[in-house]
């Protein structure tokens, strides 16, 4: 990976020039301006480049709770690998969770850019003083659950992802790329598994539906709260972090949906859905807004206890992560801590190209091309992981 | 090897051993010490699970779809040994399992890839993991007192159940002892380097030696299978 990608624009002061400090100053006008040039004309902001406090901490804010969500995300499938019901479901389904930890890997790494450590974030999570997304306190309760969450939750999650692939942030960008790719490939798995279960015997139909009934919602409300009421949403606006409000994303969504579902043979648990010609839009009933702000406060059916199993997590591997760096102390460069780590991460979407079968009929993903234009896709493009997605959608 | 293919009910000890500790692996999925190691112990898992699903299709004449064996069969039909079916543990306990059963099926696939259903992608995954289990020992056993003391306990607490790997499987020509002396070779080594002892214990259980390849099984497999197979089984016929 390059993590620059164009030469430097309008560094601070003497902040990152020659040590000693004679290199060509910009003054704080000239720096703001140039870096309100750059957002303006859809350039790149990359790591060493001048930007707004604000700018820096809403962006840390931001892919923290990304990542967070990412590796919280892991627990509602995981719940599920050991009792997957086939050989084949079960691969797919590891193959998911291990990619949703590598998205946590590529994210943490966007922000350590930003010059926020994984380590200081984990312990914000653990803490309880950063979020995560909301849609991860929900159970899954039966099988067809880990259909539900690909086809819902993940397609939800693509919807608001792909326009971040074109985030005035580079490193964001670029990990955008790579990890919408992958999720596109899991939303198709998602749903061509709940296509095995309508398609499947009277048990089966009912349990899809069921799940369909207790995840439609919750994926409504993952798009974050009405225009009105979004604290956030005008300043990312403005700096390109964010491309499109929450209501038009939320809209784009349902209609996406509607026809998969129809698709499907499931029904949306929504009695005031239906087409609207004048806007050109489906309508859809009002969203329990009260349900989305207990759970976001902590009384979700799970919040407690994915925090909990994250924390034990983390806790349970101190004494691991210790000896590693213990010994990383007592030997040379050549045994760095994560020498193997590292070696296992970077061979994962490699090599696991021929691991998993491709989703055999999953809906096609209209949104995810247009935005995944290529000026989007600089160095994302060349990330293995993305030949998987492409060679499984051929 | 000129020898012929092995008549089909010698690969299922192997195909068993695979399956079975892919999803030990795969219980750690958001368990694990650090995000790398989530990714690095689910690839190992996935590397398994592709070569039991490799090795069940080549016995598919003789016993059905590759879900007909993982899921319909009774726990005293599984062949795996008993090594695989072990429970996790700590990190160190799960890490000295893989040391151990790497160590064993990375030599036993190089020498039968040339009869084996397997890609020569298997041989390679093997020694993969093998580095992976390596490497981690040495960190844990030469890393803090207390890594060292989890590290030494997992190899007595495993050390009984590696007699067994080299029990000869009717049908396979492998040459067991040879096997048995690069393993213990092997192991004496990354031991040495990482500062363990190597148990000096019996290597084999006084009542269960050598018992999950003619299919006697430890109490945890039960509730293994209890877990693996109730969807599947829940739903007779169905497709997933
Ligand atoms: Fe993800
Ligand atoms: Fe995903």
């Amino acid at each position: 990976m390059t993590p620059v990608t164009s030469p430097p624009r309008g560094r601070a002061a003497g902040a990152d020039g020659p040590p000693d400090g004679s290199g060509p100053g910009l003054e704080a006008e000239d720096v703001q301006a140039a870096f309100d040039a750059a957002v303006a004309a859809d350039e790149r902001i990359e790591p060493r480049d001048w930007m707004p406090d604000t700018y820096r901490s809403t962006l840390v804010r931001q892919i923290a709770q990304h990542a967070h969500s990412e590796i919280i995300g892991m627990q509602p499938e995981a719940n599920w690998i050991t009792r997957a019901p086939s050989l084949r479901r079960k691969a797919i389904l590891m193959a998911k969770v291990q990619d949703e930890a590598g998205h946590g890997l590529y994210l943490y790494g966007a922000a350590e850019t930003l010059g926020t450590s994984r380590d200081e974030l984990l312990d914000k999570l653990h803490a309880g003083r950063q979020k995560y997304s909301s849609i991860f306190n929900y159970p899954t309760l039966t099988w067809a659950d880990v259909g539900a969450i690909g086809w819902l939750v993940d397609g939800a999650a693509i919807t608001n992802q792909v326009p971040l692939c074109r985030c005035s942030y580079g490193p964001y960008a670029r990990a955008m790329v790579r990890i919408c790719k992958e999720e596109s490939f899991h939303q198709r798995q998602g749903y061509e598994l709940l296509l095995a279960l309508t398609r499947g015997t009277e048990a089966q139909r009912a349990m899809a539906q069921d799940a369909v009934d207790r995840w439609w919602w919750p994926s409504l409300m993952m798009f974050g709260p009405p225009d009105d009421e979004s604290s956030h949403s005008a300043q990312s606006m403005a700096w390109k972090i964010k491309r499109h409000s929450n209501d038009e994303l939320r809209q784009r969504f349902v209609d996406i949906c509607v026809p998969q579902a129809e698709a499907l043979g499931v029904t949306l648990p929504d009695p005031e859905l239906r087409w609207n010609e004048e806007r050109g839009h489906w309508d859809f009933g009002a969203i329990d807004w009260q349900e989305f702000r207990e759970v976001l406060k902590g009384n979700g059916p799970c919040n407690e206890q994915r925090l909990h199993r994250r924390r034990t997590a983390h806790e349970n591997g101190a004494w691991v992560r210790e000896a590693a760096a213990a010994h990383a102390a007592k030997h040379t460069a050549t045994h760095a801590t994560g020498h193997t780590a590292d070696h296992a991460a970077d061979r994962t979407a490699a090599d696991r190209d021929d691991r998993v079968e491709p989703a055999a009929a999953g809906p096609a993903q209209p949104n995810t091309a247009p935005d995944t234009a290529p000026d989007t896709a600089p160095d994302g493009a060349g990330a293995p992981s993305a030949s998987r997605s492409t060679r499984s959608r051929a | 090897m000129t020898s012929p293919a092995p008549p089909a009910p010698a690969t299922l000890p192997l195909g068993d051993d695979a399956l079975i500790l892919s999803h030990r692996l795969g219980e750690w999925a958001g368990h694990a010490p650090v995000l790398e190691e989530e990714v690095a112990l689910a690839n190992i898992a996935l590397d398994l699970l592709g070569q039991a699903r490799a090795l069940y299709a080549g016995l598919s004449d003789l016993l059905g779809s590759e879900d007909e064996i993982a899921f319909l069969r009774e726990e005293r039909a599984f062949r795996n040994c008993q090594l695989t079916e072990q429970p996790n543990g700590d990190f160190a306990h799960t890490i000295v399992r893989q040391l151990f059963f790497s160590t064993y099926q990375q030599p036993l696939f190089a020498q039968l890839s040339p009869v084996l259903p397997l890609a020569a992608k298997a041989v390679r995954e093997t020694a993969y993991h093998r580095d992976h289990a390596e490497q981690w020992t040495l960190r844990l056993g030469d890393g803090t007192e207390e890594s060292h003391t989890r590290t030494q306990r997992a190899a007595d607490t495993l050390w009984r159940y590696t007699g067994e790997l080299f029990q000869p499987v009717e049908g396979l020509e492998v040459d067991w002892p040879g096997l048995a002396e690069e393993w213990h070779a092997s192991i004496g080594d990354v031991f040495a380097r990482a500062g363990l002892t190597v148990p000096a214990g019996p290597s084999e259980g006084a009542w269960s030696a050598g018992a999950g390849r003619q299919g006697l099984h430890t109490e945890p497999f039960g509730l293994l299978l209890a877990e693996m197979q109730h969807l599947h089984r829940s739903h007779p016929g169905a497709a997933w």
